[in-house]
């Protein structure tokens, strides 16, 4: 029963992971940038979450009405300030000006914060839990955290798949000069698609600050962690990033099931192998 | 009066490389003008400075005589000035329904809307739901024409849009643009096809390197002096 309840929890973890994921693969689908500082503004997030939290008293959960739209607005004021400048041909300038970028808001938030880590606390919801049966439990902010991955991912679909806008993301990311041609504003689409994406992973970052304890340093690993569930899921495919999330999720339950030492290793290792059975992903949907 | 469309002086660039040298080109309200040419000679160049996606000096394009040359794309198409670009271009992420709704993003008000699109295009409402690369040659065409039409456009720039379609087809293409220009928009066409050009213009010019070489009314023309401006010998 441990192991059926651990591979249960692990599932439901795994939409924390869909969540940074979106968020990248939002980035990365409509304009092909790579952000590399995608883990340090999801603890950037945390951090906001925290001083929002300390400073008026609000449960972690109510702070999201401060922090997604102030994180969405940073995303567009990031977009047309300064990552729009670094697209066009070569790969290499986001590359660079977002790994810097992961440098400096790290070394802020170490001098701003310290390097103790931190945590938000949300109460008996932390650990409060919905029983099945005698010995099989699910725990109510697991699940919350899933059922909140389904539904962000289902918006998301719906604003890509059937809104003015979504078309607009869509035929940038076919072919901007073209879509320029009709009206949209490449800039502007740009910097909605990362405002988009700060909005969803800061989400992701509250619940995570509420699960774990995070730290300046904390960010590299998300971002590992975001960029093999979309792998897994093979590019493009946000229900697929779901699963990828799911599959990592699941992976970590069972290393740490084997071994507490092993939970990381587990998820990598997952990754490893369908880079090596599927390297397109499980669901891939881009064709080039 | 002033042209629909003037340009005086146009140069444009591709880096270091020169590719329109001073090029005068006007189009009036209601005209059809055709461009023809080498491949090479500058005539999608010319389509794409226009539209503004190549850099121009501000003063050197006017439209309804605004200097435009600087606008960015978006800005032009919104002023009515709609291309359909040379080898298509179809959103192949997109339906050919959400290709043809892309033109909405202009914002431009006017008569065309996706029934109109259709009446013209019957096939494409067939084929809507359809991924637009599922389409032939012919329809992918009729898609593009119908996407730049969506944005309501006073001028209408044409680049090949015979190119690598069977005579039948080119045939079916070319018959809706009488119907669009009686509509009130104004057409530039660009074609290889000179027979073709000839027969839709009121007014045709030749590029070669860059260069306008020839600029007249299609009945005034001789093969000879078309061969001149063409080839240059």
């Amino acid at each position: 029963m441990d192991w059926i309840n651990g591979i249960l929890q692990g599932a439901l973890i795994g939409g924390l992971y869909a969540l940074f994921a979106a968020g990248l693969s939002l980035m990365f689908g409509v304009m092909r940038l790579v952000n590399i500082a995608h883990g340090d503004l999801i603890v950037f997030a945390a951090y906001l979450g925290l001083v929002v939290v300390q400073t008026l008293g609000l449960s972690p959960f109510v702070s999201l009405v401060i922090v997604v739209p102030t994180m969405f607005v940073l995303g567009y004021i990031l977009q047309r300030g300064l990552l729009n400048f670094t697209l066009g041909g070569d790969i290499l300038p986001p590359l660079l000006v977002t790994f810097g970028l992961s440098i400096i808001i790290q070394n802020a938030l170490l001098e701003g914060f310290s390097a103790d880590s931190q945590k938000l606390q949300a109460g008996n919801f932390e650990t409060a839990s919905l029983h099945i049966s005698d010995q099989l439990a699910i725990g109510w902010f697991p699940f919350v955290i899933f059922l909140t991955a389904v539904a962000v991912i289902a918006l998301l679909e719906l604003l890509i798949y059937r809104t003015a806008l979504g078309r607009a993301f869509r035929a940038t990311s076919d072919d901007a000069d073209t879509a320029r041609l009709y009206g949209v504003r490449n800039r502007h689409v740009y910097a909605l698609a990362t405002a988009l994406s700060l909005a969803v992973i800061s989400i992701a970052a509250i619940f995570l600050a509420v699960r774990v304890n995070f730290d300046p340093a904390s960010g590299p690993a998300r971002l590992l962690y975001a960029f093999e569930a979309v792998i897994i899921g093979g590019l493009g495919s946000l229900w697929g990033t779901l699963a990828g999330g799911v599959v990592l999720g699941v992976a970590q339950a069972v290393g740490a099931q084997l071994n507490p030492g092993w939970e990381s290793l587990a998820g990598h290792l997952a990754f490893l192998a369908v880079l090596i059975l599927r390297p397109r992903g499980l669901f891939p949907k881009l064709v080039d | 009066m002033t042209a629909l469309l003037a340009t005086s002086g146009l140069t444009a660039f591709y880096g270091d490389f020169q590719a329109l040298f001073g090029v005068d080109l006007a189009v009036e309200e209601g005209e059809a003008v055709a461009i023809i040419g080498a491949n090479g000679a500058g005539k999608s160049t010319l389509l794409r400075t226009i539209c503004g996606l190549l850099p121009a000096p501000s003063d050197r394009i006017r439209y309804r005589g605004a200097a435009i040359g600087s606008l960015s794309p978006a800005d032009i198409v919104s002023r009515g000035i709609a291309l359909v670009p040379e080898g298509r271009k179809l959103f192949p992420s997109l339906s050919v329904e959400e290709n043809l709704l892309m033109g909405q993003q202009s914002g431009r008000k006017g008569p065309w809307n996706l029934d109109h699109v259709y009446t013209l295009f019957p096939i494409l409402k067939e084929r809507r739901r359809q991924a637009s690369t599922s389409l032939s040659g012919g329809q992918q065409q009729m898609a593009a024409i119908g996407r730049a039409l969506m944005t309501n456009p006073e001028l209408l720039l044409c680049d090949e849009i015979s190119l690598g379609l069977a005579p039948i087809v080119i045939r079916d293409v070319y018959g809706a643009l009488p119907g669009i220009r009686a509509g009130g928009t104004s057409l530039v066409v660009v074609e290889q096809d000179i027979n073709r050009a000839l027969a839709l213009a009121d007014r045709v010019y030749c590029l070669q390197e860059g260069r306008v070489t020839l600029e007249a009314k299609p009945a005034s023309l001789t093969r000879e002096q078309i061969k001149l401006a063409y080839f240059g010998v």
